[in-house]
């Protein structure tokens, strides 16, 4: 079923707020890394709204989806994500980075606050989730687990390791969405260390694998749809996004990887992402 | 006042710790259905294969790819399962050591790590398989408990212990069949060494196979009218202080044994607990900066210095420095 414009429209909407949220966080951290969240927001808000079974009620209970963020230097736009679905407090948004506070640099593994896993260390987030998937199987759980992943951490040979294991033990209610736009730390994935075809790649290990535009929020939802209906294969969906999407000085550059805007940058990003969504 | 363990009284009785710990892992299981067991291919070496064979539902080998083992183990302990997962020690600690800390330590998960063909005794295959650094690389990481056992009775006690304890804990264990030195009704507990035999020239602080050496040591000293106390730490993190320093007031000196390298592995953790709270003369038997070769166990352990009459003589020098 494709999703209805009132819910696309409302997605639009809150990754809207999920990108002011996320300058307003780096900036206020002074550091941080702003360019993948913003990438990321439209696919992460479809995954959030329509998609991952949590709420701040069932954050503990056994059956709930589990979500990784493997990318763990994204982790500005999942706790504002989490905010926006009552699981961290909005005020608390502001602390990141800071000393004390729970949403650390990198993801703290926190269930009180909807934190599934701590990661950080780019290659490890695909095997935790692959084992919370085949545990949530061993235990009946009617729970799919969701991981995120991108181009460069592609590279990482622990992720085929996991990609391997995953598909031998048959894990269906396992998704990774591997956020794909071609930007890394050093420059261009292309020509740092170019991880080709990621959907050819996926099939060729035995997964369920498509490629998505991850800003056409109607195209991630049917991919997450029928991500779902594939029982015996854990599924794959190659977003290729632009980083920095909405910031127009930020967008498809290595500098904003991990680079805080100073206030005027600020200003100007606060600016051009409040524009009207369709 | 330290009671002297219990000692098994049938001599000359030989069982390989790994061995000892597939045995007690199959016990385990049997007792407990929250426990899931991962090998990485090595089922058959390191003995989970007898965990395998009884419950094949709630084993998972992972192929030969250990840091993928570990992020999954971790992943399996987020269900509420209380995983192990084993393979040899250099692959499982040496190959796998970020995931570890990254998956396991970091956010302190339930899972045993529980590694064979540790150490020298390792024998023929040689340096790429004598995992001498596992014991620093596992004890440096906040939240791991780190357990050597030294014979099969202490093994299947560390099984029980890794398993009541909740959060990360490495079990290392040997390849080599080794000398029962524990009786039947022996307890280990968490932090707490166990005292073999009274002394009071010297002390020999020892794990692992080199508990075994260290009693020769002892009988090697008592013929030249040294009496020596022998200490056998197997949990080395967190480790005895109390024990520690009751020996160094006792003894005045410490000799410490190990089947690793001296530079942070069990030595380094005596000598800390000596030089913080009561520091006398120390010296530290183990592998001094070197990889080992190929060869029949006894004759490695005879070759690099870690046989009981070495020790006996590390143990009468070290008695020259002590205060008169």
């Amino acid at each position: 079923m494709t999703l209805s414009r009132e819910k696309a429209t409302n997605i639009r909407k809150v990754a809207r707020e999920v990108r002011l949220d996320v300058v307003r966080m780096v900036h206020a951290a002074a550091c941080g890394h702003p360019g993948g969240p913003l990438g990321m927001a439209d696919f992460m808000t479809t995954l959030f709204l329509e998609h991952l079974n949590l709420t701040a009620e069932n954050r503990l209970a056994d059956d709930r989806d589990r979500f990784v963020l493997g990318n763990g230097h994204t982790c500005a736009g999942y706790y504002a994500l989490l905010a926006q679905k009552g699981l961290i407090s909005k005020d608390a948004l502001l602390t990141f980075r800071k000393m004390g506070s729970p949403l650390q640099g990198h993801p703290n593994r926190n269930l009180d606050l909807g934190i599934d896993f701590s990661t950080g260390s780019l290659g490890t987030g695909l095997s935790v989730a692959q084992g919370m998937a085949l545990g949530a199987r061993l235990n009946g759980w009617d729970s799919r687990v969701y991981c995120t992943s991108s181009d460069g951490e592609s590279q990482e040979g622990q992720i085929w390791e996991a990609a391997t294991s995953a598909a031998h033990w048959g894990l269906g209610n396992l998704t990774v969405m591997v956020d794909f736009n071609n930007i890394q730390i050093d420059g261009p994935m292309r020509e740092v260390m170019n991880v080709r075809d990621l959907e050819a790649k996926y099939k060729a290990f035995g997964w369920h694998a498509v490629t998505v535009d991850g800003h056409d929020v109607v195209a991630v939802d049917q991919a997450l749809c029928a991500a779902k209906e594939v029982a015996e294969q854990p599924s794959a969906i190659i977003a290729v996004t632009t980083i920095g999407k909405g910031v127009s000085y930020m967008e498809d550059t290595s500098a904003w990887h991990g680079c805080a805007p100073n206030d005027e940058q600020l200003a100007q990003a606060l600016e051009e992402l409040s524009a009207p969504v369709s | 006042m330290h009671q002297l363990a219990p000692l098994s009284d049938g001599a000359d009785k030989f069982i390989a710790t790994r061995a000892a710990y597939g045995k007690a892992l199959l016990e385990l299981g049997n007792q407990h259905q929250d426990v899931i067991v991962l090998d990485a291919d090595l089922s058959g070496s390191t003995k989970t294969a007898v965990f395998r064979k009884a419950h094949p539902d709630r084993f998972f080998n992972c192929g030969v790819a250990e840091s993928n083992m570990m992020g999954t183990a971790a992943g399996l302990a987020c269900s509420g399962r209380t995983v192990f997962a084993s393979s040899f020690a250099m692959f499982a600690t040496g190959k796998a050591w970020e995931p570890i800390r990254q998956t396991i330590c970091v956010p302190s998960m339930n899972v045993k790590i529980c590694a064979s063909h540790a150490g020298l005794t390792v024998g023929e295959d040689g340096k790429s398989h004598q995992m001498l650094e596992d014991i620093t690389l596992m004890r440096v990481l906040p939240n791991m408990k780190v357990i050597v056992p030294a014979d099969s009775v202490e093994t299947a006690e560390a099984v029980r212990l890794a398993y009541e304890t909740p959060g990360p804990v490495y079990v290392r264990l040997s390849r080599a069949s080794t000398p029962v030195i524990f009786g039947d009704d022996y307890r280990l507990e968490l932090g707490r060494g166990s005292l073999l035999r009274e002394g009071s020239d010297v002390c020999i602080a020892a794990c692992g196979v080199e508990l075994a050496e260290a009693l020769i040591a002892a009988d090697i000293l008592a013929s030249r009218n040294i009496e020596a106390r022998v200490v056998n730490l197997a949990c080395i993190d967190p480790i005895d202080v109390d024990l520690i320093v009751d020996s160094a007031e006792r003894c005045g000196a410490i000799l410490t044994a190990e089947e690793h390298q001296i530079r942070g592995g069990f030595g380094d953790a005596v000598a800390q607990a000596v030089v913080r709270h009561h520091p006398v003369p120390m010296d530290l038997v183990g592998m001094d900066d070197s990889f080992g070769q190929s060869g029949p166990a006894p004759d490695l352990i005879r070759h690099y210095g870690l046989d009981g009459a070495s020790l006996a003589d590390r143990a009468e020098n070290l008695i020259k420095r002590k205060k008169r």
